[in-house]
């Protein structure tokens, strides 16, 4: 049985959170009533012209930055020519010859841990088109322009990645940055982020690539994983069964988890690309640029790298931690206000991030705040609560039952106990209530007293309701069952 | 009042000989009167004119009038009109109705100006005669046998004939030009760039400008200074200052150094437009001015390269005529491709399509290099020699045209069309400032001296214009056409 090599680039179009279009002033919301946001130049009406949004440029830049390319000093837009009822003008502005970001590189985190580069081709700007819907119209298709010139990056990666989760993980790197940079929401249910995947199998070892399909508009990390996972698989079995893959664009189905044809390459687009006349090439001067570059924030990489070497997390604490904006400046918070990154990590990743994942939400829909959860962590570092106690107070946290960690605990008597009278007092009483155990425990070996002991400590516990301090419980237990 | 400058118009207004619904009333009549035979307006805007007029008048006796305030112009059918019918010649826009102005057209109604209609043009500019247009040909009001000219044969016509003191055109290979040069009025085409695109629909983008068309230098330079200028809404526009450009007349041009291209002298110019252009510069000697021959080597590769650029960059700026949102549909389309097909076969006239085809050839994958990319290498060249000759010389002078107007219906094969701006076709791949002022006639049809000048040189390049209209009377020639009825 032959091993196979799954070979995979994407084309990544990550919308730009520009207030305006790319070439009007038309505004970007979404979700407006059909049509609405959509100007003279939006509509490709007779004579209007484009006129390049700034802020557009100074996003494309960041991104350029953040990925270490380089940045042309001179870039091209040109007119990508073909007819579709949502494309009003009949082309759309786009860069073909000169992006206006350059090669560069992006590192990704792997399940296990383990970095990989993935080199990126370039990335361009261009306007998007329009919305065809099917729906609703009897007969007729309905177009929404409202989207027509919404601002569009297009990021395309080497063919660099060799899995399903390789792509995840670039796509969910491509995120980090974008959202990082504050260049685009990365809201990829409202479309903010698509990806396009050139998937190719090839023998392992060997050098040559095999022939590629595209799979068109994968529109979350879910679905990118299972269509190259079952693209891959698809080329594979055609192969083994003496066929060949053609060089074609196919759709992925989500329902049926398959991807389907949509045109071979015979029937393809002459795009017809020439520099577009209505616009000057964009020229960026190095003061432009490196204004820009002082403005970047600290990035998912450096972030990484600072949790690690400052901060003394584990490499996985710092990629989890580091993986979007919301979570690294939510972990930030928690540590400012608790003081300590080791115990702010272990519950954002742990008791937080568990709650978040019951109820899918995002760390930005989190019921309790970074500020809350600090104070929290607070009270269990200088002992004020015991560790199960803390989860109440999380629970209660969460569920909207008090404004702050110390108010919890004094509502609800949780403050740990650390009087040894008072616990002693739990003790004698668990002891008298529990003979049959504490003979058992009194004829057991005493390796498998330690064991034993636990008992005694939940009960203990039990009766404190979680607030006498554990240490010391078992510090005194042991001692009076020793000596029993 | 219809044989009058815009200038004699302005003074005749601010004395108060007559008020701007008169004189308006006036023209609309002529037009009335002469139109029909002459085809020069689309759309005649008389209701608009007058309410416009009116205002004109109340703006001059509350004392607030600018100096344009009141003058009637035509605007050819290309410029976007708010609420107004903006066809471009063609049936594809016979009911399209602009829901805004074009830039030059909110400057002029800012300047008070009352504009009387859209004038005749080739369809999308696209022509050399004016034949070209879905809502038929003008006459050329010195003979109506003849073209007027094109793409801008309405508005050349609409100023000869009286019928309008100035109007507005475009010129994408000589379209103002060519025009001005048969109908024997004052046009200039400007630097690419000194006046906005905006709202004037697109031929060829990189070419395209838009100027004015009167009956003398001094009117245009009037009108320049109107619409010129940066435009934010247009990035081919250039931040620059717009001088008074009147102001600019006057200097002597003494020492002033003309060339000659010997190429815009050789085979095939009429040996009447020859005599009539060297006579025009033998007048700019006895003014002080010094004349020598010069070259510009890559002059006969100009309508190649420009039978490449302009198709190519047409056959994008039309795909938006697709009968989707606005223009022209066909009925009852049965699937997409039909309607597309059906709305563009049914909306575009001959030579449209011809460019369209042209230019969607040239950018095919396989042709690109050979036809676009080379003749963007000839652009360069053909600008180059005209950067070179503006080393030795202050301006350039040679005929607009190689032949007096010609027949109607002349000119059958396209090839033999394209030849028509042989002289023009140059500047426009150049981007530089050029003008044609009236310097003859063959029997009844007139004939034009161009001249060329380097980038933004219009002040120049009008008072060279005015120094000859100061010096001669052909601009003030009139043809024959209708004065007993009108």
């Amino acid at each position: 049985m032959m091993e196979w090599e799954t070979v995979i680039g994407l084309e990544v179009h990550v919308q730009l959170a520009t207030r305006s279009k790319i070439f009007s002033g038309a505004s970007t919301a979404f979700g407006a009533e059909p049509n609405s946001q959509a100007c003279a130049v939006d509509l490709g009406l007779p004579g209007v012209l484009p006129v390049l949004n700034e802020s557009a440029v100074a996003m494309a830049v960041k991104f350029g930055l953040g990925i270490n390319a380089e940045i042309p000093e001179v870039s091209i837009f040109d007119r990508k020519n073909y007819f579709y009822p949502d494309l009003p003008k009949g082309y759309q502005t786009s860069q073909m010859h000169h992006p206006i970001v350059g090669p560069g590189e992006v590192e990704i985190t792997l399940e296990d841990g383990s970095t990989k580069r993935i080199r990126i081709h370039h990335a361009h700007l261009e306007e998007d088109a329009g919305k065809s819907l099917h729906e609703d119209f009897q007969g007729m298709t309905g177009i929404d322009l409202n989207r027509a010139g919404t601002p569009l990056l297009e990021i395309v990666s080497e063919p660099d990645m060799r899995s399903a989760k390789e792509a995840v993980a670039y796509l969910k790197a491509i995120h980090a940055i974008v959202t990082y940079l504050g260049i685009s929401d990365g809201n990829m249910a409202e479309g903010s982020m698509r990806c396009d995947a050139n998937v190719s199998v090839r023998p392992k070892g060997q050098e040559e690539f095999g022939t590629r399909a595209e799979i068109k508009n994968v529109n979350s990390f879910r679905f990118v994983e299972r269509a190259i996972a079952f693209e891959a698989e698809r080329q594979i079995e055609l192969i083994e069964d003496g066929g060949k893959v053609v060089q074609e664009t196919r759709l992925f189905d989500p329902d049926r988890d398959e991807t389907r044809s949509m045109r071979t390459k015979e029937h393809a687009n002459d795009y017809r690309y020439f520099p577009c006349p209505d616009l000057l090439p964009v020229v960026l001067d190095q003061a432009y640029v490196d204004h820009l570059r002082s403005s970047l924030p600290e990035l998912p990489a450096e972030k990484r790298a600072r949790f690690q070497d400052e901060l003394g997390l584990s490499a996985y604490d710092a990629g989890v931690l580091s993986s979007s904006r919301a979570m690294a400046e939510y972990f930030e918070a928690v540590k400012e206000v608790c003081g300590d990154a080791k115990q702010a990590a272990n519950w954002v990743q742990g008791e937080l991030s568990g709650a978040l994942n019951r109820e899918n939400l995002g760390i930005d829909q989190s019921p309790v705040t970074a500020t809350q959860l600090g104070e929290l962590v607070a009270r269990v570092m200088d002992d004020t609560v015991s560790g199960k106690a803390a989860k109440q107070v999380f629970a209660a946290l969460w569920n909207g039952e008090g404004d702050s960690a110390d108010a919890i605990i004094d509502a609800r008597g949780l403050k740990q106990v650390t009087d040894s009278g008072a616990i002693e007092a739990m003790i004698d009483q668990v002891i008298a209530d529990s003979p049959v155990q504490v003979a058992q425990y009194r004829d057991a070996d005493p390796e498998k007293r330690g064991k034993m002991i636990g008992y005694f400590v939940g009960q203990v516990m039990k009766a404190s309701r979680g607030t006498a301090n554990p240490q010391q419980v078992n510090a005194l237990l042991k001692d009076k069952l020793d000596n029993l | 009042m219809h044989d009058k400058t815009l200038t004699e118009l302005a003074a005749a207004l601010t004395a108060g000989e007559f008020s701007s619904r008169e004189l308006t009333q006036s023209l609309l009549g002529r037009i009335d009167a002469l139109d029909g035979e002459l085809n020069s307006f689309i759309t005649i805007t008389a209701e608009q004119a007058l309410a416009d007029a009116d205002r004109a008048d109340q703006a001059r006796a509350k004392g607030e009038a600018g100096p344009l305030t009141g003058l009637p112009l035509a605007l050819k059918d290309i410029f976007c009109t708010e609420g107004v019918k903006t066809t471009c010649g063609s049936r594809m826009l016979d009911n399209f109705i602009s829901p805004y102005d074009a830039t030059v057209v909110e400057k002029l109604k800012h300047a008070g100006t009352v504009c009387l209609g859209k004038t005749n043009m080739d369809e999308f500019a696209m022509g050399s005669s004016n034949e070209n247009s879905f809502y038929g040909p003008v006459k050329n009001p010195w003979d109506l046998t003849a073209v007027p000219g094109g793409s801008s044969g309405g508005s050349a016509a609409a100023v000869a004939a009286g019928l309008v003191p100035a109007a507005l055109g475009t010129d994408t290979g000589g379209s103002i030009r060519q025009p001005a040069s048969f109908c024997g009025i004052t046009g200039l085409k400007p630097t690419y760039g000194r006046v906005s695109r905006y709202g004037i629909i697109a031929y060829a983008s990189s070419l395209d400008q838009a100027g004015p068309m009167a009956r003398t230098a001094e009117d245009c330079a009037w009108l320049l200074g109107a619409i010129a200028g940066h435009d934010l809404r247009d990035s081919t526009s250039v931040a620059r200052g717009v001088p008074d450009y009147r102001e600019e007349l006057g200097a002597s041009l003494s020492g002033l150094k003309i060339g000659l291209p010997k190429e815009y002298f050789g085979d095939g110019l009429d040996p009447n437009v020859e005599a009539a252009v060297r006579e025009a510069v033998r007048v700019y000697e006895s003014l002080g001015a010094t004349v020598r021959e010069v070259s510009l080597p890559h002059t006969h590769h100009a309508i190649p390269a420009y039978y490449v650029i302009a198709p190519a960059e047409a056959s994008s700026n039309l795909s938006r005529y697709d009968g989707v949102r606005f223009g022209h549909r066909c009925d009852n389309p049965k699937d997409l491709i039909d309607l597309y097909e059906r709305t563009r076969a049914e909306g575009f006239g001959e030579e449209v399509k011809r460019r369209i085809l042209i230019g969607t050839h040239t950018l095919s994958e396989g042709f690109f290099d050979a036809y676009y990319k080379k003749a963007q290498q000839v652009r360069r060249l053909i600008r180059q020699d005209f950067l070179d000759a503006f080393e030795d010389v202050d301006v350039l002078m040679g005929p607009a045209s190689p032949t007096p107007a010609f027949d109607l219906g002349a000119k059958k094969d396209p090839v033999s069309m394209y030849l028509q701006d042989i002289y023009t076709i140059a500047i426009n791949l150049a981007g530089i400032p050029g003008i044609s002022i009236p310097a003859g006639l063959a029997g009844s049809r007139p004939i034009g001296l161009q001249i060329l000048g380097p980038y933004f040189a219009e002040p120049q390049l009008l008072n060279i214009a005015h120094q000859f209209q100061q010096a001669t009377d052909w601009h003030r020639q009139r043809p024959a056409l209708g004065e007993e009825n009108a």
